[in-house]
Formats: C-alpha cells, structure tokens, sequence
C-alpha cells in the first residue's frame, strides 16, 4: 500500500441472509484523485460495493480501511464520503437551497458561510438561481445537479456516483459525461462511478473494475481492458468481440480456426488451451486469396460511422466485421487482420490466477 | 342518455348524504333553537357562553388533546419498531385485533382490571404500594382512552413511513446527520401527513366521547359529550343538548380543516 491509497479493501465479502455471496472475496485499491469506475452487469455487486464505502451497510467478512484505518464499523454519518443516489434521493420537503445546505446546517456553519458555500456549489454545477425551487419543479438533469451540488458542498475526499445518468436520455447523459468527467478534475477528488453502460465506463475513467457475479474480473485502464480482456466475459462486456478457441502453441504463435497465426502474447504454457479474440474494428476486408480468413457474408447493417457485417467461416464461427467498405450478402471474403489484433486469453476458470500471477 | 344512467348511479349517495348526514344536521341546527318549553329563542346559545358551558368545553378539549398527546407518543415509536421488524405484517394485525372488539366490551373488562378488587390493585398491593382508587379518576380516563385510540393513530402513522423512501434515510446519514437529526429534518417532516390523519382520527372522537366518560371516570370527567347525553336522555332539554352539538359539529370541522392535506 502507498501513501496515495485512500480506500483498500481486503478479502471482503458480503452476504445476504446465508445466500450466494453478493461480493465474494473481493481485493482492490483506490488512488486519491482520479476516477474509478465500477462496471458490469445489473446485480452484480456494484451498488452493494458502495453502500459498503458509504456505511450503509457492514461486510460479512474481511475489511474496509479508509486512510489506512479499518472503518468497518463507522456509521455513515462520520465517514468523509458523500454519495449520489441512482434516484438522486433529494428531499422532497426542501428546496433546492435547503437540499444543498443540508450537510453544512448539520455541521452547525454559520449563515453566512452555509449560504456563501450553497450558492457556490450550485453555480459549480450550473444552477445558480434555482436556489428557491422546490425539488418537484426540477427536471431529471436539474435534479442530478442538484444531487451532486448537495455532495461536493461537504468537501468529501470520496464521491461515490451510482449510475447518476441511467435516467437521463443520450444527448443529456453524454454531456453530463463531459461535466463530470471535468468536475472531477476541478475538484482534484476521488470520484468512484458506477454504470452497467461500457462506453461510458471507457469514455470517463482513469481506472475500470470490471465485476460480474460479485468478483472483480479485471481491473485497469480503460485501453488496457478494451486491448487485454483477460477473459470471455470482459471481452464479450467491453465492446463487441469475436471470440474464438484455440491453441497456444509457443510463445507468439496461436493456432485457431485450424491454422497458426502470428501474434503478440507470450507466457502460456506450450499447447495450452485458450480463447482468441479479435475486435470487430480489428478485422479489414479483402480478396479471398488475400485474407487470413476466408467467410461468408451472412449480413449487413449500415451503423452511421461503418457497415455492421456479419460472416460466418465454414467450421460456422461467427465473425462480425466494422467496416467502412461495404460487403455483398452471400459473396465470399477474406478477412485480415495484424498480429497485434489477436488477444489470447486464459480460460474462464483460470483467468483469475492469471490475474494474480501478473500481479 | 348516458348522463342519464350517470345521475342514476349517483342518486343512491345523493339520498343518502342527504337522509343520513344533511337532513340531521339541519335537525340539529333546528332544534337548537327551542328552549326547555319548546318555544323559540336563543336562550340556549346564550347559556353555552355561561362559565359553566365553557368549562365543560374546556375540559373537553383538554381530555382530547391530552388523549391524542399520549396516543401519538405511544403510536409514533411503535409504527417506527412495527416498520423495522421482520414479519411486520403479522404484528400490524396483532395491534389492530383489539379495534374490532366491542367499544363497551373493552370498557368493561378495564372496570374488571382498575375495580377495587381488580388486578390492578392486586399488583399495587403485592409491591407494596397498597390499593388504590383507579377507577373514577382522570388518570383511567385518559388509560383507557389511549389504549382504545392508539391502533386508529399507529395505522395511518405506519402507512406513512412505510411509503418513506428508505434512501431518504441513507442521503440524511451520508450527508452526516445522526439517528436524531435524521428523524426531525427527515423521517418526522416527510410522515406529518401520517400524523395528521392519526390526530385526526383520535382527537374528533375523543372530543365527543361520553360512554367510556361514564363508565371509567364516573362523574369525575364532565364533557360535551357526557352532557349531550345528559340533556337528551335525562333532563330531556332537547334543545340544550342540540346546541352543545351544534358546536361540537363546528369544532370538528376546524379541526379537519386544521389537520387536512391541502393538495
Ligand atoms: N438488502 C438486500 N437484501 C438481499 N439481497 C440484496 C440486498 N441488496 C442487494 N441484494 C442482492 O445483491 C445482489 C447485488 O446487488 P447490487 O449490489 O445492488 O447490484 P448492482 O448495483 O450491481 O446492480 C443482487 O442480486 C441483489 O438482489
Ligand atoms: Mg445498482
């Protein structure tokens, strides 16, 4: 652990009435000052990891520090995280001044400062004279302000967001993506987002935990986890992916599809099993005769920025295509790629040692 | 045509608002105005505005207010614990069980409990209190009274907080307020609504209440209730009694204006 650490869990787990663990064993540590983001599925155990920082809610087992301190058992009230409710959570009997001031009136501030630091805040997330408005009044993205001007007025050294843009439409998320991404940066605080939504996780994030059925599966920069998924699920979550088995014969040489290709990855034991995966970005139209690959031209959908083609070769693989050149159904083609597109992972069940010997 | 069926399935509620609710009212309203000798006059408002009238109203009020007092302290706590509990639907009905047991049955079995050889003073004498006179006093009064009206104040209370978002609760904390401060800016402002209903529910039936007045506090508590009774079953001064009604009927419409949702 170094001194930029603020949070560190340790083998936590957390269960819910002798169920299957909602978190089960979970190891990771949080810098001071950037931006985290948790992704996966619904009900995987994101919200649960926050409720956890938060004080919501105790782990089952293993422990939470917060500045180096075990914190397990401090009650939310005295923990220096603020949250942001997936449904914002305002008061629906104040306005939007009491809203913010909620915090510092608890905090006994002056009048003065709380009233100085409320419209400060909320010119921060661009309300400013909306002070007087009851909540109802507010529309979706006003409320998600608000939610957030009520958080950072505290000065937290932690803002928890869980999936604060699920409820607004794409042209308003997209530029809450923008906002945020650029409050976090003024504010120079650890942000730890929640979303099940992969795009947003790679657009905003320093750093991504990727978790599915309460196990992180992967963590790392965005590029890292969009290059090197480390296993089937991570690869199929982030992005559109073709995922193929295969043999590892030697470092840098990979056998799928019945042939050897050339590639970038080392460190398999020789002959081991593995799955291949390759971007649909990654894959370049051409001649049969000039193709790694030969497949067939199932079908073809116009996306906007490319052609969305999917082909099957004869052993019946899928294999999706982004292509800016257009296809014909039904024709014969060849598919190239460069060595550096081809991802050999670990299988699923040993992906997690994988993990850990890297480490 | 159709308007026509409509009128028609109104006209059941129509006659009985009418037969049951505005034509007694005005009966009330109309008797109020004949004195003992059935002539009319005003003479029986002018006697409400005598010290003795007053007092009684008075007293009245004071009863209910210190009845929904203690329900509502009673009540508030409880609904909260009923809210946390495992099967709190089970205990829901356990406290609402004794609402559907007879007004007087229950007055009874507490003559039974506070009489001088009751349980009540069994238990005072076995810690060596020694008896005492329960019965008849103010103190049984208000007892039995709260443990009739508590249910009708817990019921709406608990509705309340059931429809309490529970992130209410956890934004409060997280944003650093203890339990305490938590229950006043959060959980008590956003239930009030709970609240009112109860003290709606408890204080305008509190207000006329004559037959637990009888039966507990024998002529130690004198109400408007208790003299409503009275003028009609045994001094037979109709037009008294209708008089006190008539402003037992305004008070509760205050109080109903008071304690009202206006939404
Ligand atoms: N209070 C609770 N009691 C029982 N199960 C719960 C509770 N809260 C969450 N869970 C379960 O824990 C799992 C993870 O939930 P959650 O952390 O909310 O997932 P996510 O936020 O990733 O969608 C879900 O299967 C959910 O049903
Ligand atoms: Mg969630």
């Amino acid at each position: 652990m170094n001194n930029k650490t603020i949070i560190r869990f340790e083998q936590v787990t957390k269960k819910y009435d002798d169920d299957l663990p909602v978190l089960d064993n979970v190891s990771f540590e949080i810098e001071r000052g950037k931006f985290y983001t948790l992704l996966g599925p619904s009900g995987c155990g994101k919200t649960t990891i926050l409720r956890l920082i938060a004080g919501f809610t105790e782990p089952t087992s293993g422990t939470i520090y917060f500045n180096g301190k075990n914190i397990n058992h401090v009650t939310p009230n005295k923990r220096q995280v603020n949250t942001v409710f997936q449904d914002y959570a305002l008061f629906p009997h104040l306005n939007v001044f009491e809203n913010v001031a909620f915090g510092l009136r608890i905090k006994k501030m002056k009048k003065d400062i709380i009233e100085q630091k409320v419209k400060d805040a909320l010119r921060f997330v661009n309300l400013s004279g909306y002070e007087q408005r009851n909540i109802q009044e507010m529309s979706g993205g006003q409320r998600q302000r608000v939610a957030i001007a009520r958080a950072i007025v505290n000065e937290p050294e932690v803002l928890l967001l869980d999936e604060p843009l699920s409820a607004l439409d794409l042209k308003l998320r997209t530029e809450m993506q923008y906002e945020l991404r650029e409050l976090q940066r003024r504010l120079g605080i650890t942000f730890i987002f929640v979303t099940h939504d992969q795009e947003e996780a790679l657009a905003m994030s320093d750093e991504i935990f990727v978790l599915n059925k309460g196990k992180i599966q992967q963590s790392g920069t965005p590029k890292d986890i969009y290059d090197e998924p480390v296993n089937r699920f991570v690869a199929d979550f982030i992005g559109e992916s073709n995922i193929v088995a295969g043999k590892m014969i030697q470092d840098y040489l990979v056998e799928f599809v019945g042939k050897q290709f050339e590639c970038v990855d080392k460190g398999f034991a020789p002959n081991e099993d593995v799955e291949v995966v390759i971007r649909p970005e990654d894959l370049e139209i051409t001649t049969p005769e000039k193709g790694k690959l030969k497949v067939y031209v199932d079908s073809q959908l116009f996306r906007g920025v490319h052609y969305e083609i999917c082909c099957y070769d004869k052993d019946g693989n899928e294999w999706l295509v982004h292509s800016t050149k257009k296809a014909e159904v039904g024709d014969e083609i060849g598919l190239y790629f460069e060595p550096e597109a081809i991802h050999v992972m670990r299988l699923e069940e040993n992906s997690r040692i994988g993990v850990a010997d890297e480490k | 045509m159709k308007s026509n069926i409509r009128a028609l399935y109104f006209l059941p509620y129509v006659l009985w608002i009418l037969l049951f609710v505005v034509v007694p009212i005005l009966l009330i309203i109309y008797y109020s105005f004949f004195n003992i000798e059935g002539t009319f006059s005003f003479e029986n408002y002018e006697k409400f505005f005598t010290p003795v009238y007053l007092k009684m109203a008075l007293s009245s009020f004071w009863y209910a207010f210190l009845i929904t007092a203690f329900s509502l302290l009673i009540a508030y706590p409880t609904a909260l614990l009923l809210t946390k509990t495992k099967h709190k639907q089970l205990w829901l009905l356990l406290i609402i069980l004794p609402m559907w047991i007879n007004l007087l049955l229950k007055a009874y079995a507490f003559l039974g409990i506070f009489g001088t050889y009751g349980i009540a003073n069994h238990f005072l004498e076995l810690i060596g209190v020694g008896a005492k006179q329960i019965l008849f006093t103010d103190f049984s009064f208000v007892f039995v009274s709260v443990y009739i009206f508590v249910p009708f104040m817990i019921l709406p209370i608990f509705n309340a907080l059931e429809k309490l978002n529970p992130t209410l609760v956890d934004a409060a904390k997280d944003l650093g307020a203890s339990p305490w401060i938590t229950f006043r800016r959060v959980i008590f402002p956003l239930t009030l609504d709970g609240v009112k209903s109860g003290c709606q529910a408890v204080f305008i039936p509190a207000l006329s209440l004559f037959m637990i007045t009888r039966l507990i506090a024998g002529n130690r508590v004198i109400t408007l209730g208790t003299a409503i009774e009275q003028h009609f079953l045994v001094t037979q001064n109709w037009g008294m009694g209708a008089t006190i009604a008539v402003f037992l009927i305004i008070a509760m419409v205050i109080i109903m204006f008071l304690t009202g949702n206006r939404k």
